[in-house]
């Protein structure tokens, strides 16, 4: 039990320290690489809490696909380059400022306010999210949602291409010395 | 039920300590007698000249977000593989609408020339 | 497993859904000079899915395992959302031939997005109302930026996507907070959850705010309104007008069934935001309004200051007496800003040229001598939208302020009839342009713009007679709303 939770407080700060490095980085390719390291860690959390399905998922749709995407987008375009001033004065400071209130907010309220202590909450089952348990309450339960998300994905391949193609309609818009 | 994951953790440590190992070692025996020549960019051979990026054209992000939308698609693949037996015909006819549908997407993408390079 | 029952109950949404796939395919092999067809072949399916949804209005029950629920408020809302497509198909029909950008795929993403709206106004899961939500949404990103290689329209549609995607997460982390509250996500089980006293107040009221805003940047309120100028600027015109009419109420339907059904017992903690969202909307949609010398720039600040008005009557949700009104009021003045709304943008767009970000508001000089027709539509849109009586918008202002009366809250209501009479000098300046400046306007060519204008303020009009059997509509229909 104890191990447990100690393995919980270092993945915790971990989940929790690459986040903030991944937003303080003046490099772009260095806050792709903290991110990867934050979903893996999410993922090892996930399978602590039994949910070994969303954890492949987690590691190789976001940590694998879409972040190594992310890092071929940040190189090909030259992003880590960038100039990342910011164009408002104190927006960092004040941005901060605000962030840590939220955090201690929702901090008091959570923790101090709330009265829920980690002892009243019910582990679930160890398997409760396995493959088998999503399948079943995926194709039943949440069959519509499962649904509609095939028509989201479609929407995006059709935003994919409309955004990306220009069918050579709208070319003679482009007006000289607007770029 | 962590146990497991215990062959994992053990092939990521070592992979870590390995890697580490290697960049150690090389550092600490390898010779290292720098020379301008030696430290400029490799650029077969001639004198590196102008930025190293240019801008890559948009239909190379069209195919690698077209790539990922339909990855997410396989994703659902797996937990009903799992239940397709306990499920039965339902579950088939479920995931062939679900297929269907992105099966129409494709059919757009090929049509509009999206998977032509030219 | 589902049954035709399931099916039944939301055969407008999945007619529309169907006929988006078909017009999808279809409009492949229509060549990029016949267009049109993929324009009435969507038309035709958004009448189809209304007729649908005539026919299941009065029917009530739930679907898919509780993911949705069919009653008065989602079928009205229904027929709403596809009247607003209805008007935003012909609206663009000459609009986007004038401005070169005739790809059928115009049609079919708003047949998703308004697919996603009905989902969401009949939604009865969190999870459904987020899917739902994107299901909305990103048809909208797209369509904002379907001008590109357009500037304007790239910025618009990127503000409105990296927004998007932020109050998207916030929602998100909003309905995390609440399933960690009370372990559930569907509505019956939350409420459950809440009278069975197993849920954890705080964690609630935090997932409760954390949704506000979610929903607070969809309908456009006031510190949540950075995009919608911009947004409705660079989008095509017919976008911009269905975005302020069909996205708003869509926001609208989910905020008011949301609270209404999760959060009564937070309502003296929530009322105090709602107060302050509402009245901070009112001041500054309509003050800033008066600085906008840019048509679409104006009424993308009035639908700032109309999403407050909207907000001032359900401040009170928490007396269930009130709350009923509320929803009333608030799908009559949908009703009646839907008409106002989409009258105004069609006299904009019957007049505004290829290529333009918006008529200034000097353009319209001469209006109303040259076009009495189109003159009319815009004295009539924009009288509505003041609250003169004889229009539907005096209606809609007049339910609105007596709920908010009856819930004691005349302060608000005092900012709502003050900020009123400020609106009324940006609202007649146009109307001053239009009769008393002289000017040469010329009508574009093509007539469907016109005629959704003469039909909207025909509409206003003509239904300000009867407002008491429109109002009595609404609550029948919300009666069985819990």
């Amino acid at each position: 039990m104890i191990t447990g939770i100690l393995f919980f407080d270092v993945m915790a700060v971990l989940v929790i320290s690459t986040s903030i490095g991944m937003l303080v980085s003046r490099n772009a390719v260095y806050s792709a690489l903290f991110l990867v390291l934050n979903f893996a860690s999410v993922a090892v959390l996930y399978v602590t809490l039994g949910a070994p399905f969303i954890a492949m998922a987690q590691v190789t749709v976001y940590a694998g696909a879409i972040m190594i995407l992310f890092l071929f987008v940040i190189m090909l375009l030259g992003a880590e380059r960038l100039e990342g001033e910011s164009t408002i004065r104190g927006q960092r400071l004040f941005g901060g400022l605000l962030a840590v209130i939220l955090l201690g907010e929702l901090t008091w309220m959570a923790v101090f306010q709330s009265g829920l202590s980690p002892a009243a909450l019910t582990m679930p089952a160890s398997d409760f999210a396995g493959p088998t348990q999503i399948g079943l309450t995926l194709f039943n339960t949440y069959l519509l949602p499962f649904e509609v998300t095939s028509f989201i994905l479609l929407v995006a391949i059709i935003g994919a291409i409309i955004l990306t193609k220009t069918d050579n309609i709208g070319k003679r818009i482009i007006r000289p010395g607007k770029d | 039920m962590l146990n497991d994951y215990l062959p994992i953790i053990i092939l990521l440590v070592l992979a870590t300590v390995l890697g580490f190992l290697v960049l150690i070692i090389g550092a600490l025996f390898g010779p290292r007698r720098p020379t301008q020549r030696k430290a400029a960019p490799y650029e077969s051979g001639m004198i590196p000249y102008g930025p190293g990026t240019r801008r890559i054209s948009v239909r190379y992000y069209l195919v690698a977000v077209l790539f990922i939308l339909f990855d997410i698609e396989t994703v659902f693949f797996l937990p009903w593989a799992v239940v397709f037996r306990q499920l039965g015909w339902f579950a088939l006819i479920e995931m062939l609408v679900f297929i269907g549908i992105l099966l129409i997407g494709f059919v757009y993408v090929w049509k509009k020339g999206a998977l032509e390079w030219e | 497993m589902p049954t035709v029952n399931d099916f039944l109950l939301i055969l407008p949404e999945v007619v529309l859904l169907i006929w988006a796939l078909l017009i999808l395919l279809i409009d492949l092999w229509i060549p990029d000079t016949k267009k049109y067809y993929t324009a009435v072949l969507s038309a035709a399916g958004l009448v189809i899915s209304a007729g649908c949804a005539f026919a299941l209005l009065g029917r009530t029950g739930s679907a898919f395992s509780n993911m949705v629920v069919l009653d008065g408020f989602s079928s009205v809302l229904s027929i709403l959302f596809l009247l607003s497509g209805l008007a935003a198909v012909a609206l663009a029909y000459d609009y986007l031939k004038r401005n070169a950008a005739q790809r059928g795929e115009y049609y079919t993403l708003l047949l998703f997005s308004i697919a996603g709206m009905m989902l969401m106004a009949s939604a009865n899961d969190l999870i459904m109302v987020f899917l739902s939500l994107e299901l909305l949404s990103i048809p909208l990103y797209i369509l904002a930026g379907f001008f590109r290689p357009r500037l304007a329209s790239e910025e618009a549609a990127l503000k409105y996507f990296l927004l998007g995607a932020f109050s998207s997460a916030i929602l998100l982390f909003g309905i995390a907070w609440i399933y960690g509250s009370t372990g559930h996500t569907d509505f019956p089980g939350i409420v459950a959850s809440i009278d069975g006293g197993r849920a954890n107040y705080l964690l609630l009221l935090i997932g409760a705010g954390l949704l506000l805003v979610g929903f607070g940047f969809k309908i456009g309120v006031f510190p949540f309104h950075m995009w919608v100028p911009d947004t409705y600027q660079g989008s095509p015109s017919s976008i911009g007008a269905f975005m302020t009419v069909a996205t708003k109420a869509a926001g609208f339907a989910a905020l008011l069934r949301v609270f209404l059904v999760l959060f009564p017992a937070e309502a003296p903690i929530m009322a105090g935001i709602l107060w302050g969202l509402s009245a901070a909307s009112m001041i500054f949609g309509n003050t800033v309004a008066i600085a906008q010398m840019n048509m679409k720039r104006l009424l993308a600040y009035s639908s700032i200051a109309n999403a407050g008005y909207i907000l001032m009557a359900f401040v009170p949700y928490g007396n269930p007496v009130i709350a009923q009104e509320a929803v009333s009021s608030a799908l009559f003045y949908l009703l009646a800003y839907a008409l106002t709304s989409f009258g105004a943008w069609a006299v904009m767009i019957a007049l505004e040229p290829a290529e333009s970000d918006g008529l200034l508001l000097q353009d319209f000089s001469g209006l109303g001598r040259k076009y009495p027709w189109l003159g009319a539509a815009l004295l009539i849109s924009m009288l509505s939208f003041i609250g003169v009586p004889l229009t539907m918008g005096f209606w809609g202002k007049f339910y609105l302020f007596k709920t908010a009366v009856d819930g004691s809250q005349i302060p608000l209501v005092l900012i709502g009839l003050l900020t009123s009479l400020v609106s009324a000098y940006y609202y007649l300046r146009i109307v001053m342009f239009a009769y008393f400046k002289p000017g040469e306007p010329q009508i574009q060519p093509g007539r469907w713009a016109s005629v959704v204008a003469v039909i909207c303020a025909a509409g206003i009009f003509v239904l300000s007679f009867i407002p008491t059997p429109v109002f009595q509509f609404a609550a029948q229909m919300i009666m069985g709303m819990k």
